[in-house]
Parts: C-alpha cells; sequence; structure tokens
C-alpha cells in the first residue's frame, strides 16, 4: 500500500518543530508501524537526509520504550498493544497518518518523536520500592504466605511498562494511572506496607512537582494502556493516600 | 491537612466531597419543586419552611454556598493546571476513542451551569435576601407559589432553564460515577452504580425542566 | 599470558564458602572512597550496582535507554530457576548444577555452575523481599512449574512476564540507591571504550547520546553488563539496540573472549515475513508441552501450502510427518532447544518448509484440545459430548495456559491460533559465548569485570531454559559484590582516579576519531544495509549447523563486507547531536569485526557441542546415526582468544575444562 505520513520533526529540545509529509510506498500489510517507519528512515538516509528519531527497543512490547501518538491516540488505532506491535494491516492503501510525540509538559521532546520521560524516574525514586537490602539473608521466600488474589493483582498492578500512553492520552496529562499502578503493586503486598504511608505521599508529591495534570476519570488511559492496567489502581492510591494522610 | 489540600488527590477528593453535597442538595431542591405542580400550598409550606428555619437559614445555606463556590474555583484552579500540563496540543487528537464527551467537557457543562446559577441568583436568591433581611418586608407564607409561576412566564428563561439542565445532565453524566471513583471506591465501575448514575443524571435535570415547562403551559 | 580460572580448592560444595570466608574485606568507611562504573543495567548489572551502591561504594551506571526498566532483561518470559525443592520432587543445589552442566553439554565450568544453584535460592528469596509478584498456588505459597530439559519443577514465574517483573525488582533496589545518591545512572549513554591505567581498568569513554557529548568517567573498577551478542545475526529476539561494543572494546584492550561460537538457536520464533522484517519475536518453548510439530510428509503437499494452494487443515493425519516424534521417540516434541531447531531446518532445507518463505513449521495444538476437552468433559460429567464442545472445553484450558502467548502471535500474523496451527521457525535468541571472566568474575585485564550474559561463564555450549535470569541476579547479586571487595582491598589508599592523564586523553581521541570518520565518510551506503549482508552471512554459514568450507567461506566474506563498510558506510546528521544512524554505525563496525572470530572459534572447534553443530562431527553409526558428536578428548576446553588486530590473527588459549563431579556422558534423546 502507499501512504502519506504527517510527522512532527524537531531538531532539538530548543528548536521549534513542525510537522512534516512524507509519501512510502510498496509498504506490506504484514509490516508492524515501526518496520514501516524503517522503510521511510531508510528512504531518507538514502537521499541524504536525516532519518525521523524515535523511541524503539525490544519491539515485542514490553520495554515500554516505543511511543507515537498515531492518528491521535496514544499507541495508534488496535487495543492492548505498544506500537511496535501495532501492524500495518489496520491501515488502509492511500490512508494518511499522522505521527506526534507524547504531549505533556512533564514530558519535553527531546528530537522529533523522542520525548524525556524522566519525570517517571524521578517519582519511583521518590519510594517505588521497599527498603530491604540486597544481602540474600532476608527470610524464606515461602514464610509469608500470600493470597493468590492479592499476589495476582499486585501482578496485574507490576504489568506496567512505564511507556506513558497514559499521560499521552490525558487531556489533563494526568499521571495517577502509571503511579497509581506503582502504588498498588505494593499496597497489595505485606512487603510493601511497612513504607505504605510514606510511599504513597512521596510519590504524590513528586508526580505533583513534576507538574502533571489532574486526574479527572475520563478513562482515556485504561482504554489506551498497552497492558490492560485499569481506573482500579487509581481509586486504590486514592484510599491509600486517604489513609496516609489520616495517620498523619 | 493544607498539604493535603495542595495534593493532585486531596484537590481530588475535596471535589468529590462537594459534588456529593451538591448533588444531595439536588435531590432536596427537586423534590421541594416538584411539589410545585400538583400541590401549591405544599410547596409554600416547604418554601416558607426553607426560608425561614433558622438551622436551613444559617446553618446550612452558608455550606451550600460554600459548596458551590468551592465546587467552581477548584474546578477552575484545576482546569488551570491542567492545562499548563499540556501547552503544546496535538495536531490530531481522537478523544472520542478512549472517553466520552462529558468527562472531557466537564469545565464547559460547568460553565454552563455556573451562567445558569448567576441567574438563578439574580432570579430567586437575591430578591429572596432583598426580601427578608435588607427591605424586611413582613413574611407571606402563600407568596411562594406565585413568585414561581411568575418566573416561568417568559419563554427565554423556560429556554434557559432547559438548556442549562440539560448540560447538568452532561455534567451528572460523569460527574456521578466520577465522584465514586475520586473518593477511592470502584463501586462507580459496578455495573449497578454506573445505572443509578444514568437514572440520576437524566431523572434530576428532566424533574426540573418539566417544572419549568409545566408553569410555563400552566400560568 | 597464561590463563588462571582461580578457581579455589576443596570438595565443590564448599569452595564458595571456603572463599568468602578468606577473602579480604574493604571496611565500610573506605568504601566511600571507591568508585565503581557499571556499563548496562539489565538483571546483571543492575542488581550489581544496587548492591554495590548499598555495601557502601560510590556506583556510576550507565544504560543506553532511557531507564535501566527497560533493558532487554525484560523480554524473558518463562522463569527462573532455584533449586528450593519447595515442590518436594527431590530437587538440589547438585541436581540444579547437574542438569545445567549437562545441558550445557559439559562446556562449562563446574565450580562456577555449583555456586550459581548454591546462590539460587537465595535470588528467590530475595526478589519476593523486594515485592516481585511471583505466582503463588491457594495456599499463598509460591508456585513451580516445570520447564524443558529436567525431570524436575523447579521454575519460579510472574506470568508470562518473569523476566519484567525481575528487573523492576532490581530497578527498584536501583532506585533506593539512586534516591540516596549512591548511584549516579547515566540514561541514553553509550560505552564507547575503556581507559586503563597501569595496565587497570580504571575508567570509560561515554557518548551521550542526547548531546552528542564524549565524556570521561573513571573509577577504581569497571562491570561490563551489556548483555549478548545475538544481534550479529541483524535478526535476532535481541532488542534493536542490544549490541556488542562495550565487550569487543575490552575485548581490544585486552580482555579474552571466549567460545564465541556458542549460540543458541531458540526453536519457537515466529517466522519471518518478508525482507523488511526488522527483529524476530520468540514464544515461550512451554508452548511445547502442547503443541506437536509437524511438516506435511509429501513434497507436493508442501509446494502447495508453500503456494497458498493448500491449509494445513486440508492435510490428513496420515499424510503429516511429525518428524520430532519420529526422530526422537523419548522425547518427542520435548527435545532440547538446539535439537529441535536443528531438526524444523533440516525439514526446510529439504524443501517442506510451509509457508511462503519456505522457513516454517507447523505447531498443532489440536490434539491438545482434544486431550483437554475429553477430561473437561469427564470432569464436568458431560455425556457424548461432540466434537465441537470437546474442541470448546480443551482450547478453554490451552487459553488459560498460553492465552497469552496465543493472542501475540494472532496480532502479529493475522491468524487464530485456536483454528489453525501456527507457524514457527528457529531464531537467535541468547549467546553463551562472551568475556573470558575467572571464578571472580573478572575478565583477563585487572579491576575489570564482566557479568551475565556478557560473559561465557555458566550455561557452557547450550543454555537451558530458565537459567539466564538466574545467572543475571546470581552475578549481580550474590557473586561480584564480594569477588570485587577482594580486588578493591588493595585501593582503599589509591584516592580519586583524575581524567585529565594521558591515558584518558588518548581513549577519548580514539572514539572522537572513530566518530569523525563516520560522519566525514560520506559513503553511498546505509549502516543497516552492511548489517544485513553480515546477518545473511552468519545466518547461512555461521548458523544453527557449520562445516568447515563454508566457515572458511564466511571469514573471507565477512573481512570482505567490513573493507567495504569502512570505504562506503554513510551517516547522516552530525556528531554532537542525538544522532541515530552513528549510534548503529559503531555497534556494526564491532559486529562486523565479533562475526568474523566467531566464524573462527566455529572453525577451530572440529566438533559438535550444545548450540555448536558440526557437519563434519556427527555419529556415523548405530542408534544415535546423524545426531551431534561431542569430542570430549579433543575439545574439553574453553576457546578463551586474545585480540592482535585483525580478527583472523587472534590468539587461541585454551582452558581445559575438569570435571570431577560430573561424569561426562553423551545427551541422548531418542
Amino acid at each position: 500500500m502507499n501512504l502519506t505520513l504527517k510527522i512532527w520533526r524537531q531538531k532539538d529540545s530548543n528548536a521549534k518543530g513542525q510537522m512534516v509529509d512524507y509519501k512510502v510506498n510498496d509498504i506490506s500489510e504484514h509490516m508492524s508501524f515501526l518496520e514501516m517507519m524503517d522503510v521511510l528512515n531508510e528512504q531518507l538516509v538514502n537521499s541524504g537526509e536525516e532519518p525521523v528519531a524515535f523511541d524503539h527497543d525490544c519491539r515485542e512490547g514490553i520495554c515500554g520504550m516505543c511511543s507515537l501518538y498515531i492518528n491521535g491516540e496514544a499507541h495508534g488505532p488496535d487495543r492492548g498493544i505498544t506500537t511496535c506491535q501495532l501492524h500495518m494491516r489496520m491501515f488502509n492503501d492511500g490512508d494518511t497518518i499522522t505521527i506526534e510525540p507524547w504531549r505533556a509538559s512533564p514530558f519535553p521532546v527531546i528530537k522529533d518523536l523522542i520525548v524525556d520521560r524522566m519525570a517517571f524516574e524521578r517519582i519511583q525514586q521518590a519510594g517505588g520500592y521497599i527498603s530491604v537490602n540486597t544481602s540474600g539473608n532476608t527470610q524464606d521466600a515461602n514464610s509469608l504466605p500470600i493470597s493468590k488474589h492479592a499476589a495476582d493483582e499486585a501482578m496485574d498492578a507490576a504489568a506496567c511498562i512505564g511507556c506513558g500512553a497514559c499521560v499521552a492520552s490525558c487531556k489533563n496529562s494526568s499521571a495517577m494511572l502509571f503511579v497509581g499502578a506503582k502504588v498498588s503493586q505494593y499496597a497489595l503486598l505485606p512487603q510493601g506496607q511497612v513504607e505504605a504511608a510514606d510511599r504513597v505521599k512521596n510519590m504524590v508529591a513528586q508526580m505533583d512537582l513534576e507538574g502533571f495534570g489532574n486526574c479527572t476519570n475520563t478513562g482515556a488511559c485504561e482504554v489506551e494502556c498497552p497492558k490492560g492496567i485499569t481506573l482500579e489502581s487509581i481509586a486504590r492510591m486514592n484510599r491509600e493516600f486517604v489513609k496516609a494522610n489520616v495517620k498523619g | 491537612m493544607s498539604g493535603f489540600l495542595k495534593s493532585s488527590i486531596g484537590r481530588k477528593i475535596a471535589m468529590a466531597l462537594s459534588a456529593f453535597f451538591l448533588m444531595f442538595f439536588l435531590i432536596i431542591h427537586l423534590a421541594v419543586n416538584i411539589t410545585s405542580i400538583f400541590s401549591p400550598d405544599l410547596f409554600n409550606e416547604l418554601s416558607h419552611f426553607m426560608g425561614t428555619n433558622p438551622l436551613v437559614q444559617f446553618a446550612l445555606q452558608p455550606v451550600l454556598v460554600f459548596g458551590v463556590v468551592f465546587h467552581f474555583v477548584m474546578g477552575f484552579v484545576l482546569e488551570l493546571k491542567n492545562r499548563k500540563a499540556t501547552i503544546v496540543k496535538y495536531v490530531q487528537d481522537n478523544g472520542a476513542a478512549n472517553s466520552t464527551w462529558m468527562s472531557r467537557n466537564m469545565i464547559y457543562s460547568g460553565i454552563a451551569i455556573l451562567a445558569f446559577i448567576v441567574l438563578h441568583f439574580i432570579d430567586f436568591w437575591i430578591p429572596e435576601l432583598n426580601h427578608k433581611y435588607i427591605v424586611g418586608m413582613p413574611e407571606d407564607p402563600t407568596r411562594y407559589f406565585g413568585e414561581l409561576q411568575h418566573k416561568f412566564v417568559p419563554v427565554w428563561r423556560v429556554i434557559a432553564y432547559v438548556v442549562a439542565f440539560i448540560f447538568l445532565g452532561l455534567h451528572l453524566a460523569h460527574g456521578f460515577t466520577s465522584a465514586f471513583q475520586s473518593m477511592g471506591s470502584t463501586a462507580g465501575r459496578k455495573k449497578t452504580l454506573q445505572q443509578i448514575g444514568k437514572a440520576y443524571s437524566v431523572i434530576i435535570p428532566l424533574g426540573f425542566i418539566i417544572v419549568a415547562v409545566f408553569h410555563f403551559l400552566n400560568h | 599470558m597464561a590463563l588462571d580460572s582461580k578457581i579455589p580448592e576443596g570438595p565443590i560444595k564448599d569452595k564458595w564458602t571456603d572463599y568468602k570466608n578468606h577473602i579480604n574485606l574493604v571496611n565500610p568507611a573506605n568504601k566511600r572512597n571507591i568508585d565503581i562504573i557499571v556499563v548496562g543495567t539489565g538483571l546483571a548489572g543492575g542488581s550489581a550496582a544496587a548492591t554495590l551502591a548499598e555495601l557502601g561504594y560510590n556506583v556510576k551506571a550507565f544504560a543506553y535507554q532511557d531507564s535501566p526498566r527497560r533493558a532487554h532483561s525484560i523480554a524473558a518470559q518463562g522463569g527462573i530457576n532455584a533449586s528450593k525443592n519447595y515442590m518436594g520432587d527431590g530437587d538440589s543445589n547438585y541436581r540444579l548444577f547437574y542438569d545445567t552442566v549437562k545441558g550445557g553439554d559439559y562446556r562449562s565450568r563446574e565450580a562456577n555452575v555449583y555456586r550459581l544453584a548454591e546462590v539460587s535460592g537465595n535470588i528467590i528469596d530475595q526478589c519476593v523481599a523486594q515485592g516481585v509478584p511471583f505466582a503463588r498456588d491457594y495456599g499463598g505459597l509460591l508456585d513451580n512449574r516445570s520447564f524443558g530439559g529436567v525431570l524436575v519443577s523447579r521454575t519460579f514465574y510472574a506470568k508470562g512476564q518473569t523476566g519484567q517483573q525481575l528487573l523492576l525488582g532490581c530497578y527498584s533496589a536501583m532506585n533506593r540507591q539512586i534516591a540516596r545518591g549512591k548511584i549516579e545512572m547515566f540514561n541514553r549513554h553509550e560505552m564507547l571504550e575503556v581507559v586503563k591505567v597501569g595496565g587497570k581498568a580504571r575508567g570509560i569513554i561515554a557518548r551521550n547520546l542526547i548531546t552528542g557529548e564524549i565524556e570521561r568517567h573513571s573509577a577504581h573498577a569497571v562491570v561490563i553488563a551489556t548483555g549478548g551478542y545475538g544481534n550479529v545475526y541483524f535478526l535476532s529476539t535481541n532488542a534493536m539496540g542490544s549490541n556488542a561494543t562495550a565487550a569487543w572494546k575490552i575485548h581490544k584492550k585486552g580482555a579474552y573472549f571466549a567460545n564465541p561460537c556458542y549460540t543458541q538457536i531458540h526453536p519457537t520464533c515466529i517466522p519471518r515475513s518478508g525482507d523488511y522484517q526488522s527483529k524476530l519475536t520468540l514464544m515461550s518453548e512451554s508452548l511445547r508441552n502442547d503443541g506437536r510439530i509437524w511438516v506435511p510428509a509429501k513434497i507436493e503437499d508442501a509446494k502447495a501450502i508453500q503456494q497458498g494452494k493448500l491449509k494445513p487443515t486440508d492435510i490428513a493425519e496420515a499424510d503429516r510427518d511429525y518428524y520430532l516424534e519420529r526422530r526422537y521417540p523419548a522425547f518427542g516434541n520435548l527435545v532440547p532447544r538446539d535439537v529441535a531447531s536443528r531438526a524444523a531446518k533440516e525439514r526446510c532445507d529439504a524443501g517442506y518448509g510451509v509457508n511462503a518463505t519456505g522457513e516454517a513449521v507447523y505447531l498443532d495444538f489440536a490434539s491438545a484440545f482434544v486431550r483437554y476437552g475429553t477430561e473437561q468433559a469427564k470432569i464436568h460429567g458431560i455425556k457424548n459430548a461432540s466434537e465441537a464442545e470437546i474442541k470448546k472445553l480443551g482450547q478453554g484450558i490451552i487459553e488459560e495456559k498460553y492465552g497469552n502467548l496465543f493472542q501475540m502471535y494472532e496480532k502479529i500474523i493475522a491468524e487464530n491460533p485456536y483454528e489453525t496451527p501456527m507457524m514457527i521457525y528457529p531464531a537467535t535468541h541468547y549467546t553463551m559465548g562472551g568475556v573470558w571472566v575467572d571464578y571472580n568474575l573478572m575478565t583477563t585485564v585487572e579491576g575489570l569485570y564482566c557479568i551475565g550474559e556478557a560473559n561465557f561463564s555458566d550455561h557452557g555450549a547450550n543454555r537451558l531454559g530458565a537459567s539466564a535470569l538466574m545467572q543475571g541476579l546470581a552475578d549481580g547479586y550474590f557473586v561480584l559484590p564480594y569477588t570485587i571487595g577482594d580486588y578493591l582491598s588493595d585501593d582503599i589508599r589509591t584516592g580519586k582516579i583524575p581524567t585529565d592523564t594521558p591515558e584518558f586523553e588518548e581513549a577519548e581521541k580514539a572514539v572522537k576519531d572513530q566518530i569523525d570518520f563516520f560522519i566525514n565518510n560520506k559513503g553511498t551506503k546505509t549502516v543497516d544495509h552492511f548489517h544485513k549482508r553480515l546477518g545473511k552471512v552468519m545466518w547461512d554459514k555461521v548458523g544453527m549447523s557449520r562445516n568447515e568450507k563454508d566457515l572458511k567461506a564466511a571469514m573471507a566474506e565477512i573481512k570482505g563486507i567490513r573493507e567495504e563498510f569502512w570505504k562506503d558506510v554513510m551517516v547522516p546528521g552530525s556528531a554532537t547531536e542525538m544522532n541515530v544512524e552513528l549510534e548503529k554505525a559503531g555497534r556494526v563496525a564491532d559486529f562486523l569485526e565479533l562475526g568474523e572470530l566467531f566464524a573462527k572459534d566455529a572453525l577451530v572447534r572440529a566438533e559438535s557441542c550444545g548450540g555448536h553443530f558440526r557437519e563434519e562431527s556427527v555419529e556415523l553409526d548405530g542408534e544415535q546415526k546423524g545426531e551431534a558428536k561431542r569430542d570430549d578428548v579433543n575439545f574439553a576446553f574453553v576457546s578463551a582468544w586474545e585480540y592482535k588486530g585483525e580478527p583472523a590473527d587472534a590468539v587461541l588459549h585454551k582452558e581445559e575444562l575438569e570435571f570431577k563431579d560430573i561424569e561426562l556422558k553423551q545427551r541422548s534423546y531418542k
């Protein structure tokens, strides 16, 4: 199929960017979206132009690196997948496809379609861990039974890959789905209880400091999340936050 | 606690709490208004009670005013902060693919409701205050029904009412379950509460609209 | 230089404990004055960085991604082995040790593997304490599953995302240290050179991938944890950015490179669909527990399928060749990875492949649907269940077990694997070879360590499933933090290593010269052009099955591609900005050298063992006719290569392998 691509080009974080039109031809429907981008880049390099910079790495939907806003949606029109798992069979011959970087003030553009997601790192550094030494002298793994239900729920929250699609799809650029998932994982496990109050307070404080917007429960994040993290993790974070503040 | 109210989640919860209060108030308000359709006397009696009972006047009324003002002011504060979080907009943004129109446009339905409340204050509340506390006219416990009927004579006001309540419905369609979610309850995600929310967001505005239209047709 | 593996004396089960009791320690106050650089932040590097920082050292960690949590360890699906014996099925440290050595086709170092088994249990304790949500049973205790090549259930797992959960666990441990200021994290940085001062590794030269700035970083020791070199094949299950640059640069600075020819080709990957393919996707080997592998028995059927004239469901049972069950009746579809991969290639080479490219075989779940469905019908008391009902019940069970894999397959191939068999083909997955290290995980350069997949140590010629995560975390959490202290105890009076010395200057200049060369070369062909050509030579001639003639040809061809690359490569853009093509150029330049050494190593090893199959070394008669033939008399050694300029001139050093606790046997799966 032949396609027209409208792609955001921006030389670096200080430059002013703009949308640029490109044509790609003979795209196979079996290609992944990023392989189509590879074709475009090969074409650009061969004509002496700079290729379009975009984040990607594992190309199997788990590293959370890829981050394109395709035709107005994070990770494109398909559901439950990342951009690297999106296939060209979702598009038709002659289509025009708009490709933009994640848009949120705490995610400044580094180049073209690459954004800086360090805000997520700092939120996790604020408390996204259990303070246990990696000495190996901890108690036996089976000394503390955890209900299967809690373990499974913690796993569902822990499935977050930190791609930022939640922030990108949120009209308020809120990071609450991401932070909610991280808080939930530890809140559901007994190991996380000891520091639960400080964790949620510190992580939320850092999230606010980074300049993310406020959640208005539109639910866009859970629809676009490639890993099926739900609004329940935000609700859980809200409860944890109240609990932490009531305790003082 | 001031830290709590400065935090994003704290504000979210404050929004939800004020919303619950306002949603409760809407039920009371509608219940009183509805009586005007079938019993002017009952309507007068209830209105008189509301207008003169000191507990309602000096305890509940200030809370209500505070609730309304708080909900609006905080709504605007949050909206501004949210806008600051997304300065560069998408060239193409397909919000309809993942969320409802209502949820994305709470600020606009909210503004419409605010405009209505301003009208409402001019129509009822300011004359009431004037009547009772400034001019200090003698209380007539049967005046309320007449005043009500009088208000719904001009067709423009009835249209303004209908439009405003449609916006209220849209606001509630998202707001009802959203308030539960903000409070950390997942009940709003369950079918029962979603249906109650839908019913609430239709019945309440429809009730007010019926009252307005009824008096417009029957004055 | 003679190789000294520094294996402690004494009985195997006491070696590690005795060793730890007698090494030198660094007191906590002195640790604050010692800097350590860790390059790579996957399971090995991340766990090492966290633990070293916790011990009190100042750690500088480097990752080319924007966060440590994106390292490719995250893609591991199946699980992590540990000899906890929670299932009570007779597991022990010795059994895990034995299985790993045997699975590695007796080409690994006994002492290292035993140590690995010894600390395996600690890893699970540690991860649970960190909040890793491993799967549990209804009693709240940890669940285990079984994995290929062993007789016990010892694999801990977190759905199909074990690697992700373990990495997030170790990333959280890192975060705790980053917050304390004990780890300084350099994201989007790539190490391009190691700096040696007085023969010791004392720093690195790194490029800031955002600004293009070349930075000098000094430390008292350098740890390389940058993973494997599978991308030398261009197509592999590795991440797009996975590269051998750090490992290859230290090789060029004196670290010996061991067993480069040991590569694992994983049998259950999604086949290639065209020339544009950028990477291959692995599906967990657990699928082979329930899937049956076949190709058409008649060549005309195969041709018709390739041309799209027939569907797999049109082929009658009698006309199907379940070749693994035919060739290996004892293990059937559950033969080890190397055997399954070669058998698939043999059928496809003979023309029986089942997709348009002729490079795919079927993995069919139809009989599993019936088997599980019949069982379910009995359990639910459904009498005279129809065929369709049984199939549906069976599909339910398969969906519970592998639902996410079936969904992933459907997304990529756009065929419903519940209705038609999956297509699979082998792909490069893991490299057992790597930088040579001694028992302390130190390379042949003093103060330079190598851990995780980047080193050669524990898997011999073939890695068992669920052992990679175990090795990475063992090295990082429990081995390196001890052994490195012994070395650093001499460094407590050294003081900060200055970076304004001639050694740093020289290393930086070399890096800048190479970058300037790429930018100014203005050739006519893209980096990917050369990478693809290298990959094709590697796959065709140094792939699943190798012979002397092809290996010699491969060495010459790779040399040719390399020379052409240096003449004609084209890199647009500048050096002082984010430049993805420039990053790739440096990586491919290293692959073009590594590939040739790889072929040379394969040429020297004229035996078949594990992932390395030499067509000249097969059983000629008897029951094992045609199967791989290992040669323990002549090849029970580790090949450690010393860099001498051209890869063809590399000098071989042999570390003889001694087997005192395990008897060498032929692997038989017949």
